[in-house]
């Protein structure tokens, strides 16, 4: 039973992952999918990697972060200036110019977008060390305004970011579906394998009793910076992503709202679950586009919808509230997506007439 | 020999510890009994360096374990199953095993250890992948124990085994405990306020008197001790 299971499951995810993988092809190369889903897609992609990144700490690790849009300011500044060519650069930089020297740093794509991560990363390990202190809401406070001061340094170091105005003139060569998705595939790879070691393991224990699992040996401290790190890594790398995806950054875009936005995915998703925030990272990148049609006037005929501005966002926040309300763990719970569950899902279904049968 | 001298402990201005002295001998079973308030937790909280203390010597085969951290002194075989279970409620049986030997380096044995406290407690085997928070009271204790015994331990320190649990599953427990002591030969340092049974099954004991030590002997001799009998069997004068 069990091996025609595992058998049937293994089946099952072929289909799905070539069924994807013939979606993303068709997406790519296809006209009919067109260039306003593609960039959907694409930003659904980057916003999950940012949630996966968030779910690393505050759904694996137990602890409540909001550092994300710090660490993916850092990623998509030092992709952004290592990516625009020196003749743009000399040109964008209008209020304190930049040196030559400075201008003609350039990396290939890929190494900028790595060098992001890692320097996201760099960062969160020296904040880690006063920040991993600190528990629950002073936590989130601490990075919260660990984000604010970057982003603050980042408007007043005008030599280096440009200031407000920000960089623009991003080339996006490499931002294709192949990309995007590769990354993003490459990470959900890393974290799902990451979680199945004794490490992974450790992360969870903590989530659920730091004590007992201090108790076990567990180095709390060594392990919540390991799980800060990666997650600055991958924030970085979907900053650097974003910022290559936009063409243009300035602070702004990293805002403290963004942190609420991706917790809201991971949330929504279900916290620690791989595939829940992947999931919400899409649902609600998704739905703020597509409900975009609220703003607008809509015609029913006997009733003219006049078309109010910014309404798309409170149907957005009433859906979310009765999602939470109703289905408090998110969509996926902690849990990972199985095709047992979604079969056992069904089979509650099917079991209530045999039983009518058999009486 | 897990040996403590002298032992002062302070949380903040408040005194826990003052000055209490114990010898726990490898293979025993040695009992720390005593009302709320005592002292008890404080003592197996510093042993695996959970707090600090303000002075005095723990020592383990004459390694002194106050200069250690928390991680080396579980390597060092030294375990701890905290008070109210604590499992891992979200992660299965068997994971919580697993994070028991979160510190072994030795793979082989590592499966025989499952093999053993499958087979010491079946109803572990039986729930293997289910979700340690589903456990009852009882099993849930059963698996702090297995836990505990997975990183191979030569000292199982165990905080209020009983509490919480129907005196039937209380019997169980002391049962388990006598039963890993004697098939496994590791020490047990026993905390608990169920005095009388936790008497019954130890060696020696220590009674615990709002941070220092009141009074110690054999079980039996504390047993029939009138002064603990008065204070903490509840015997009345």
């Amino acid at each position: 039973m069990k091996k025609t299971m595992n058998k049937r499951n293994l089946i099952l995810n072929i289909i799905v992952i070539a069924a994807l993988i013939g979606f993303i092809i068709w997406a790519e190369e296809s006209r009919s999918f067109g260039a306003y889903n593609q960039r959907i897609f694409k930003t659904c992609c980057i916003y999950a990697i940012c949630a996966l990144s968030m779910n690393m700490v505050n759904g694996f690790t137990g602890l409540f972060s909001l550092g994300q849009p710090g660490f993916m300011a850092i990623g998509a500044y030092v992709t952004a200036f290592l990516t625009v060519s020196a003749q743009d650069k000399l040109s964008i930089y209008k209020i304190v110019p930049i040196s030559e020297g400075m201008a003609n740093m350039h990396l290939p794509f890929f190494a900028a977008l790595i060098l992001g991560g890692i320097v996201a990363a760099v960062f969160a390990f020296f904040i880690g060390f006063p920040v991993l202190r600190l528990r629950g809401d002073y936590l989130a406070i601490a990075t919260l305004g660990f984000s604010e001061i970057i982003r603050i340094f980042i408007t007043n170091a005008q030599g280096i970011t440009n200031g407000p105005t920000g960089i623009n003139r991003i080339p996006n060569t490499y931002m294709n579906l192949y990309v995007v998705c590769g990354i993003l595939a490459l990470i959900v790879i890393f974290i799902l394998a990451m979680m199945k070691t004794s490490y992974g393991r450790a992360l969870l224990a903590i989530r659920e009793d730091e004590v007992a699992a201090e108790a076990m040996g567990i180095n709390l401290f060594k392990h919540k910076m390991l799980a800060f790190v990666l997650s600055g890594f991958f924030a970085g790398i979907g900053g650097g992503l974003l910022a290559s995806l936009v063409g243009a950054i300035g602070p702004d875009q990293f805002k403290f709202t963004v942190a609420y936005e991706i917790l809201l995915m991971v949330v929504l998703g279900g916290q620690g679950s791989v595939s829940g925030s992947v999931a919400g990272a899409f649902v609600v990148r998704i739905a703020l586009e597509k409900l975009r049609f609220l703003d607008e006037p809509i015609n029913f005929g006997f009733f003219k919808y006049p078309g109010i501005g910014g309404m798309r966002m409170v149907v957005f926040s009433v859906l979310l509230m009765l999602v939470i309300i109703l289905w408090r763990k998110g969509i996926f719970g902690s849990k990972e997506f199985s095709w047992d569950r979604i079969f056992g899902f069904f089979a509650k279904f099917k079991k209530a007439p045999e039983k009518e049968v058999v009486e | 020999m897990l040996e403590i001298k002298d032992l002062r402990v302070k949380y903040g201005g408040i005194t826990a510890l003052d000055g209490i002295s114990m010898q726990v001998p490898d293979g025993k079973i040695i009992t720390l009994v005593g009302a709320n308030g005592a002292g008890k937790s404080t003592t197996l909280r510093s042993i695996t360096k959970l707090v600090t203390p303000v002075s005095g010597s723990i020592t383990y085969d004459g390694k002194e374990l106050t200069a250690m951290n928390t991680q080396d002194i579980v390597r060092l075989g030294i375990t701890l199953v905290p008070e109210g279970r604590r499992v891992f409620a979200d992660m299965t049986v068997d994971e919580n095993l697993m994070i028991g030997a979160y510190l072994r380096k030795d793979k082989e044995k590592f499966k025989d250890d499952i093999a053993f406290i499958h087979d010491m407690f079946p109803i572990l085997k039986e729930r293997s992948k289910q979700l340690a928070g589903t456990l009852s009271g009882g099993e849930q204790q059963m698996l702090a124990v297995g836990r505990a015994l997975m990183s191979d331990p030569r000292v199982m320190m165990m905080d209020e085994p009983s509490l919480g649990l129907a005196p039937l599953v209380v019997k169980d427990i002391f049962s388990i405990i006598q039963k890993v002591n004697k098939e496994k030969g590791v020490t047990i340092l026993l905390i608990e306020q169920n005095a009388n049974a936790a008497l019954k099954i130890a060696d020696y004991g220590y009674v615990m008197e709002v941070g220092t030590i009141g009074l110690e002997g054999t079980g039996e001799e504390l047993l029939s001790n009138e002064r603990v009998k008065e204070l903490y069997l509840g015997k009345s004068k």
